[in-house]
Order: C-alpha cells, then structure tokens, then sequence
C-alpha cells in the first residue's frame, strides 16, 4: 500500500512538495478531469433504461426488470423472438407505454417528468406501416416535423426526401404508394426533426433486398452524423451486419447485452474441418482429448473449439496429428453465426 | 408550450376539412336550407308568430344549433378517431406534446370548422328570412361556447369507440334527437306540462333557449341559467377528457 502510494507520487508531482502554481495548476487539473470523466461517462450514455417493469392487468410481465444503457452515436440490435417484448421496450421509452416500474431517461432528461426534452430527441419509425392515406408526402413529413417542435424547414425535409428517394413522389397521396415507399415515408417522418436517437422498429420486414441495402446505407449516413440507432429485427444478419452492440431480449427479459464482436469471440464456436489424405479408421488415442468427430466416410476430422483458446488448441492438435503420422490435405474453419448463438441463448433461457 | 405542434395539428385538421369541403361545409348548408324551405316557408306559413316572432325566424337558432352540435360532434369524433384507426396516432402519443395541446389543436380544429358551418347558415337564413340579432356578443359567445362543448364531447366519443358504428352511435342516438326534442323546432310552452318538466332535463333545451335568447330576447329559460348550464357541460367534457388523459384510457396500456 505505502509502496504504491510512493510510486505514483514519484510518477506525478507529491502536492505537498509543490510550489503555489504548481499546486493551482494540479487542484485545477484533477478537478478538471474528475469533471471530465464524469462529464464523459454522462454522455456516452444517451438512453438510460433502470430496472424497467411493464406488466399488464391480465397479469402478463412484458418487460421484467431491464437494465440497459444505450451509448452515444452506437448502433444497438435488439434481438429476440416474436412477443419477447422489444416493441414494448422501445415503446415505452417512447413514450407510447406506461412503464410499470422503472425509470427510464434519455439524453439525461426523465421520459416522464421531463417528456418534451426526452422525446424531442427521439424519432421512431414503427413496426406497422401506419401512415395517413389522403395526405400528400410532403404534408405528412413537414407535420411531423412540427408535431415534434421544430419550426418549418422546406430544405431540411427537401433533403430528407431526397435522402430516401422520395422526392418524386412529394406530391403524391400517400395512398397511391407502394409498401416499401411508405416504409421510407415512415422514415423520413421520423428523420424530419433532424433526432438525435431513431428507433427503428423491424425496419427491414417484409422489404425488399434494394430497400433493405439502402435502408442499411442511411443508417450507416447517420451513424456518421453522430445519431444513435437502435433497432429491433428478426434477421441477425442486419444485426451482424450493422450494430455495434447487440442485447438479446427473451420473454421480458433482457439475458444479454455485448459487444457485437465480444460476443461472437465469447460465444462463437469455431469448428476447424481437416480432409485427411487417407482414410482414417478411429481416432488414435493419443488425441481422444480434443473431442474430435470423425466423419463416417473416415476422411474428414472435426474440431469443434472455443474461439478464445484458438491458438493453443489448434497448434496442439495440428502437432499431435503429425506425430501420430496423420497427414490433411486441406482444412477450413467456420465461425457459428450470431444466428446460431441467438437460438441458442434463446433456447438455454426456455 | 410547443405552438409548432398545435399549429402543426390544427392546419393539418383544417386541410382536411378544405379536401372535403363538399362533406363538411357544403353538405350542411344545404340541409339545413331544405329545413328552411321545408319547416319555414311552406309549413311555417300556416304556423303563427311565437312571442312575436315569425316561425321562419323562430326556427333560425334552433336550427344552428342543430347543426353545430352534430358538425362540433362528429369532427372531433373523426379527427382523433381515425387516427386510432389508422395506427397513426403512435407519432402523437411519442410527440413532445402535452396532452392540453392535443386536446387545444383537435378540439381548437373541429369547432372552427362548425363555428365556420354555424355562420354559413345563419348568413344562408337570411336569405330566406328577414333576421335581426338582439345581442350580437352574446350570439357569439353561446356560438364558441357550444361548438367547443360539443367537440370535447365529439373527442371523448372520439376516444371511446373502437368500432365505426359506435363512432355514429352516440351523434344519431343521442346528440340529433336530444337537438330536436330540445326545442330547436318549438318552445316549450306549447309542449303540455308534462312534458315541459321532462324537456328540463334536456341539456341541449339550455344551449337552444340561450342561443334564441341573444337573437330575439325571448327565451325559455333564463339566460344565467343556460349561460350556466352550457358552462357546467364544458367543465363536465373537461373533465372526462382529463381523466382520459390521466388513465391513458384507450390511448396508451
């Protein structure tokens, strides 16, 4: 303890040894990043979800007890099966559910007693395709804008609608649309006063790959203007494919929150396949340890690991092959997708 | 208070009401003329003076009272219906809005446009009858007064129906014959005593007997009385709308 303490007054400057300017100048800087660390922390969180319950009067538990952070400017996958609660989550911080228990803020600001800042930040584009049928494009998107606080700005919705290819169609009635524009007119009305989060509610169902790859291009635009994206899908290759953090929600309960690529690095199995020049009749004894599968026709060896231990294991193996004279002619490994470990979250939960 | 959003709501509701003007403006204008063609030239002629007052005359107020009441209910009811309907009113409830501004823009809308209808038809009366106006503020003040009461009470129907038949059910059960037993045709001495007590617990006999009151002065009940009694059924619709509001009553689980 005495040991440390001396190192680090060896490393920085002893305060009691200082002179008057020195000693100014160290209050203001600690001060200054204790306030800094403090500040930093506080903005890298954008929504805070505390303990968050939602049950309904039949007794049903949508939600039970969520905790989650959702950090400035990341793209963050819900994922979970059909009624696992990720539109009553993203509803009730938005203001469309009671929360039962819980407190939820976003950009600092409580969504109940401070509902206008909070909600001013946040545009949401949902599941359904709800929109208005008589009114024309540009109607829609610039009352939306207004519905959320801003004055008009023709330029700024003259820019979302190109953004979404929609500009040709401003006049049209929203009727007269097909599905995949009136997911875009969703869109842009939830882009119309310029939010600082979107929530995007299984924005690629039932669209089409043109529409999903463009979709996935805008969300890529807005991550780059530093707007937070939290979207919810069925398609865990949008959620490889875009987020950077990915939560994993099953029947009201959050049972995982991870780095995208942590938790494919954790999670994921690798499987190391090894086509064997000559066929092989059993696995020698010698290597019984690794669990390894032998493929009936004798000709392929299959190595099932953890991707964490990767490098000891598969240098071991590849050794104790050569010893035991067992030569390959060739080998892939694959990765399990987060498809695989999300049925199998899923399934462990159940 | 965000003036964007109530602005934003309430042109969008008004644009509604230009794309269907034929609907809302044209459409009771011309049944209420055939009233006056109907009740004030042909019957009425055979129909003495009341309290010094023509029949054609007599039935003016009446008459605009009936078609504020229906136009106030079933605009509001409408307005904050269909988007329930629609699924659009997600983008409301997730709005920076409060409710007293969604209630001020939809239930602000709806009784501008029967304000808008109640003056056609009066200005439309005159070309049928000859019309003065005894208390012009007064006129006004029972004109406001009543359109929004009724469109508070067009916004809880709005609110209460999950169904398009029980979005028609309360204005043609309740609000149309309530209008026309209130006296919008006739005063309520020339009803038999019976029915003269019973006709009290009318609401709407208070809104009609005020409204004629500012037109020609006679009424059938005193003017406080229907001044009150128009104020008491806004308090009431406030409050149900606020209790709406406070349980999320069909709006929000």
């Amino acid at each position: 303890m005495k040991r440390l303490s001396m190192t680090t007054s060896l490393t920085r400057k002893d305060p009691n040894t200082m002179c008057g300017n020195d000693l100014k100048l160290f209050v203001r800087r600690r001060a200054a990043n204790r306030a800094g660390s403090a500040i930093f922390d506080r903005m890298q969180v954008i929504i805070s979800v505390s303990n968050l319950s939602k049950s309904y009067a039949s007794g049903f538990e949508a939600l039970s007890n969520v905790t989650l952070d959702i950090r400035r400017g990341e793209i963050f996958a819900l994922l979970g099966p059909n009624g696992a609660g990720k539109t009553t989550l993203i509803s009730t911080i938005c203001g469309l559910v009671r929360p039962s228990t819980g407190r939820v803020t976003v950009g600092g600001h409580d969504i109940i007693t401070d509902f206008r800042a909070a909600r001013a930040l946040i545009g949401l584009v949902p599941q359904e395709l709800t929109t208005d049928s008589f009114e024309s494009v540009w109607a829609t998107v610039s009352f939306s804008r207004g519905l959320f606080g801003k004055p008009p700005d023709p330029a700024h919705i003259e820019k979302v609608l190109k953004s979404l290819s929609l500009w040709d169609k401003r006049k049209s009635r929203i009727m007269t649309l097909s599905g995949g524009m009136k997911r875009r007119v969703l869109i842009a009305k939830a882009l119309s006063h310029e939010p600082r989060i979107l929530f995007l509610d299984e924005p690629t169902a039932g669209v089409d790959v043109e529409l999903r790859q463009d979709m996935w291009a805008l969300v890529r635009d807005l991550r780059e203007t530093g707007v937070t994206i939290i979207l919810t899908t069925h398609y865990i290759e949008e959620a490889e494919e875009m987020a950077d953090r990915i939560g994993v929600i099953s029947k009201g309960r959050l049972i995982l929150v991870e780095d995208k690529v942590e938790l494919m690095r954790k999670l994921g199995k690798k499987q190391l396949a090894l086509h064997l020049d000559q066929r092989l009749e059993q696995i020698p004894a010698a290597l019984a340890h690794y669990g390894l599968v032998l493929s009936d026709d004798g000709h392929e060896l299959i190595y099932t690991y953890d991707a964490k231990k990767e490098h000891a294991g598969i240098l071991a193996l590849l050794r104790g092959l050569d010893e035991a004279g067992i030569a390959f002619r060739d080998l892939n490994t694959s990765q399990s997708s987060l498809e695989d470990i999300f049925v199998s979250l899923v399934k462990e939960e159940q | 208070m965000n003036f964007h959003a109530i602005r934003a709501i309430y042109g969008f509701e008004m644009a509604r009401t230009r794309r269907t003007l034929l609907q809302s403006i044209i459409s009771p204008v011309i049944s209420t003329s055939l009233y006056f063609v109907v009740f004030g030239a042909a019957i009425g002629s055979r129909i003495p003076e009341i309290d010094g007052v023509s029949y054609g005359a007599f039935i003016v107020p009446g008459l605009i009272m009936l078609s504020l009441l229906t136009q106030s209910t079933s605009n509001a009811s409408f307005a904050i219906f269909f988007p329930r309907f629609a699924g659009t009113i997600y983008e409301l409830l997730s709005a920076p809005i409060s409710y007293a501004e969604i209630v001020v823009s939809y239930v602000g809308a709806a009784a501008t446009k029967s304000i808008i209808v109640g003056l056609i038809i009066l200005a439309t009366a005159t070309l049928f009858v000859p019309l003065q106006i005894a208390h012009p503020l007064w006129m006004l003040l029972f004109l406001v007064l009543t359109a929004v009461t009724f469109s508070l009470i067009g916004f809880i129907i709005g609110i209460w129906a999950d169904n398009f038949e029980k979005l028609q059910l309360v204005p043609l059960l309740i609000v149309t014959p309530l209008a026309f037993l209130g006296g919008s045709f006739y005063s309520i001495d020339m009803l038999p005593p019976v029915w003269q007590t019973v006709t009290l617990f009318n609401p709407v006999v208070y809104l009609i007997s005020g409204f004629r009151w500012s037109f020609f002065g006679i009424a059938d009940v005193s003017v406080a009385l229907s001044l009150g009694m128009t104020l008491l059924f806004l308090f009431i619709a406030l409050a149900i709308v606020a209790w709406i509001f406070k349980t999320g009553y069909r709006l929000k689980t």
